[in-house]
């Protein structure tokens, strides 16, 4: 059993690094996800609006890089995604450059009927360039057997 | 500019959202458009070694689809919090709704906060839930 090795990632957090919220990237995003707003595409429209310009969705910051938590691997193999969380202290506007940075907040195991299932609790966080708080992300990703198979190997 | 902005009642039903079939393109542009190219979204191989029996949507892909009911409303307010659990794996081919009621109600010194009880359905069986509190800005002259 290797599931040490993922119990020991809690409180590990990676370097912040800085991202832009690009009108490119949201528009992809945008039409990826179906959901054509005018205020996420139309600069006329977002200019006219109360935000005087164009906004990301809110599921948006997925895209971002948060950066590299040692020996986490890579976090793209096979996780499960159990939970997602979000919260805005104000919305996402494109343009702006932001600073993430994420953590591995908990660790938590259960037995299932197909063998020990690892949760792994993470906290991704999104600041202006002054370090206000814009948002905070927190989601359970799950570990079957199956999946640490492959990754542990 | 615009009119007031919307405003909801406790146990009100939201206009639910019934999407069409989810196909591997739409897996195919999420994964390019969010950086997640995780090979059980898009590989079946893949997906069948980590025990599914096909590929997965992102759950993030389920995640913008419940909060697409409050895409109307982004000039009189904004999604502050959102919560979502995935309970089932949603595949390629599933129809799914996506509805959802007011569960409360609450006036903040911003604007009124409201929060709505989301899901995710496929047929009776339910993929994802959770809520998403909604925030309508105070007056349409204080602005962003």
């Amino acid at each position: 059993m290797m599931v040490e090795r993922w119990h020991r990632l809690v409180g590990k957090r990676s370097e912040a690094v800085e991202n832009l919220v690009e009108k490119g990237a949201v528009r992809k995003f945008a039409e990826a996800i179906g959901d054509a707003n005018p205020l996420y595409l139309d600069e006329e429209v977002a200019k006219r609006s109360r935000y005087g310009r164009l906004l990301a969705p809110p599921t948006f910051p997925r895209t971002f890089d948060y950066g590299r938590i040692e020996n986490l691997g890579s976090p793209d193999i096979g996780l499960l995604h159990g939970e997602h969380r979000i919260r805005y202290e104000r919305p996402l506007f494109v343009g702006e450059e932001i600073r993430c940075y994420t953590r591995v907040t908990d660790y938590r195991e259960k037995q299932g009927r197909g063998g020990l299932l690892v949760f792994l609790i993470t906290e991704r966080v999104g600041e202006d360039t002054e370090g206000r708080r814009i948002f905070t992300m927190e989601d359970v990703a799950i570990l079957t057997p199956e999946i640490r198979g492959v990754v542990e190997r | 500019m615009s009119a007031a902005g919307p405003a909801w009642s406790v146990g009100e039903k939201i206009e639910g959202r019934r999407l069409p079939p989810i196909t591997r393109l739409q897996l195919i542009k999420y994964a390019g458009a969010s950086g997640d190219y995780n090979p059980i979204h898009l590989v079946d191989e893949d997906a069948k070694r980590a025990g599914l029996p096909g590929v997965i949507a992102h759950g993030m892909l389920t995640a913008a689809m419940l909060a697409s009911p409050f895409s109307p409303y982004l000039e009189h307010g904004y999604i502050r919090e959102m919560r979502v659990r995935f309970s089932k794996p949603v595949y390629v081919g599933d129809e799914l709704h996506i509805g959802g009621r007011v569960s409360g109600a609450e006036v903040l010194q911003t604007g009124n906060l409201y929060t709505f009880e989301v899901r995710a359905e496929r047929g009776e069986e339910t993929v994802a839930s959770g809520t998403v509190g909604f925030l309508v800005y105070r007056a349409e002259n204080d602005r962003g």
